[in-house]
């Protein structure tokens, strides 16, 4: 509790609020600091005292033979996952909360951790959560409080970015818009809240995941709006801080340049992730129809969430994601802990995120493009642009 | 000191390194050496061991955090931060890092004006230069 009033103090707020959920992230085990700070909480008793959810962690239980790192890693990592659990939390294992059954609403004040789930809750759920790092998290979910501040209140919510999106209407069509504007969102914006003008309905839940992670991962955007899209943007004034904010206009050639940015391959194609953030049951669909009668040329990887391959199973996707070749991992993502098999040429994902950390991360290099760019480079062992840039 | 706040107080010196973007810890910095390995970042391969460093605000990842107190524990960290806006990620890692391990990263937010050069500290008064 003294930790939330520190961190409260640090951040201006006047006093602390209830929160009906937390979403911990935490439980990935980045060296030793974060296994005695989470034991520290196991010894004194701690208890979550609202419903929380846990973010990816290092292993893939359901998968444990993927992981080619060292076992003692292993093992403190997985001390660090039963110890999370020890406290209440429930083994979720998911960057995609906001893919579970139960997940916040409009309104609803949370504290969550992952810079793509705090970014999707305040902006897609409109539920009400700061940027809460690891510790921080799970401080808020032991004491069910967080801080006043920020994206917890009214004002704190409203843009003081507006970006006006001057693409062709056909761009809207293409999966390959979305992480890009958010790329360029996240570097305009920084810390401030954006309202989006130009999108549509055709920017769908896994859509806006995606504009949101890149948002997150170029810059430290916890919220923005797309004015008849998003819960809190019904018009331009509703979401605006007020008249006199900065406006900045998004086309093709930023977008374009976003793209290059991303892109840091060179020689061949060695391999394919996706599902950064976890694919939802809706895009390993699409996935699974596209793979359909046809066989993966390089390893492909498939990050998801145990939840939404338990739906995914049921609906009998399992059968086709293997005969395609594909590796599914559940729990954890190929890019934060080791699991890909050593790669000869780039990777090639529809991620952002990925994009951004893996080459720091796993010494890789990356080519960006659409889910169905991966797929039809993964057949032909090479990569195929199937979509222009507008 | 106009315009200084204090986030995470303690007392340090040491040179600054005036970070011209703002730097993901998770992903941006190997937590065992301290170098920023953000091939995107101006500053990349600089090291962040014993400096005081200067940056507008975290980016990125919520996991700064535990990465920040793991470089704090291991002795790779800064030796402060001084930033143009507070941001609770960084200071939940300092503050995390000295309540298991003992160690000194104050947070402050902080203009920093002239010359970058020489040793710096950081006090109870804020961000001063020494020599």
């Amino acid at each position: 509790m003294d930790l939330l009033v520190a961190m409260g103090e640090a951040e201006g707020a006047t006093h602390l609020i209830d929160i009906e959920a937390a979403h911990v992230d935490g439980c990935l085990y980045l060296g030793q600091a974060g296994l005695d700070f989470v034991l520290t909480l196991v010894d004194g008793g701690g208890r979550v005292k609202v419903p929380t959810t846990l973010n990816v962690s290092s292993l893939d239980l359901l998968h444990p033979d993927l992981y080619r790192g060292d076992p003692a890693t292993a093992e403190a990592a997985r001390s660090v996952m039963d110890a999370y659990v020890d406290l209440g939390c429930l083994p979720t294992w998911t960057c995609a909360p906001y893919q579970l059954p139960s997940r916040p609403g409009l309104g609803q004040q949370i504290a969550w951790g992952e810079s793509n789930a705090i970014v999707f809750a305040n902006s897609v759920l409109g539920a009400r959560t700061n940027r809460y790092g690891d510790f921080m998290d799970i401080c808020c979910a032991l004491t069910g409080r967080a801080p006043f501040s920020g994206l917890h209140t009214e004002e704190g919510r409203r843009a003081t970015v507006h970006i006006v999106l001057n693409a062709p209407d056909r761009a809207l069509d293409s999966d390959l818009l979305y992480p890009l504007l958010g790329h360029v969102v996240g570097q305009t914006c920084g810390t401030r809240v954006a309202v989006i003008v130009g999108l549509d309905a055709r920017a769908d839940e896994d859509r806006l995941k995606a504009l949101g992670a890149a948002a997150a991962t170029a810059g430290s955007v916890g919220m923005f709006h797309a004015v008849g899209v998003t819960p809190e943007a019904p018009s331009l004034s509703a979401a605006l801080a007020g008249e006199n904010v900065e406006v900045v206009s998004v086309d093709s050639t930023a977008l374009q340049a976003a793209r290059d940015e991303l892109t840091t391959a060179t020689g061949s194609l060695g391999a394919v992730s996706v599902g950064t953030p976890h694919m939802s049951i809706a895009e390993l669909r699409t996935l699974a129809s596209l793979a359909a009668g046809r066989k993966t040329a390089v390893p492909f990887y498939v990050n998801t969430s145990r939840d939404v391959l338990s739906s995914a199973e049921q609906a009998g996707l399992g059968s086709s994601l293997e005969a395609f070749g594909a590796t599914v991992v559940t729990d954890t993502c190929t890019y934060v802990t080791p699991i890909m098999k050593p790669v000869v040429g780039y990777v090639m994902t529809n991620s952002a995120k990925w994009a951004y950390y893996a080459p720091a991360n796993l010494g890789v290099t990356v080519g960006f493009g659409s889910l169905a760019e991966c797929v039809e480079s993964a057949i032909a062992g090479q990569r195929v642009a199937a979509e222009d840039l507008w | 000191m106009s315009g200084q706040q204090v986030l995470v107080d303690g007392y340090t010196q040491g040179p600054l390194l005036v970070l011209d973007e703002p730097l993901s810890i998770w992903g941006g910095v190997d937590s065992h050496t301290g170098r920023i390995v953000d091939e995107r970042h101006p500053q990349f391969g600089e090291t962040v061991r014993r400096k005081i460093i200067v940056l507008p605000h975290g980016r990125g990842s919520s996991s700064s955090s535990s990465v920040l107190a793991e470089m704090l524990r291991r002795g790779t960290g800064p030796a402060g931060i001084v930033l143009e806006k507070p941001d609770s990620i960084l200071v939940i890692g300092s503050l995390i890092a000295n309540r298991l391990y003992g160690s000194t990263c104050p947070v402050v937010v902080s203009p920093v004006l002239g010359d970058t050069g020489g040793l710096w500290q950081i006090s109870a008064g804020g961000l001063t230069k020494i020599s």
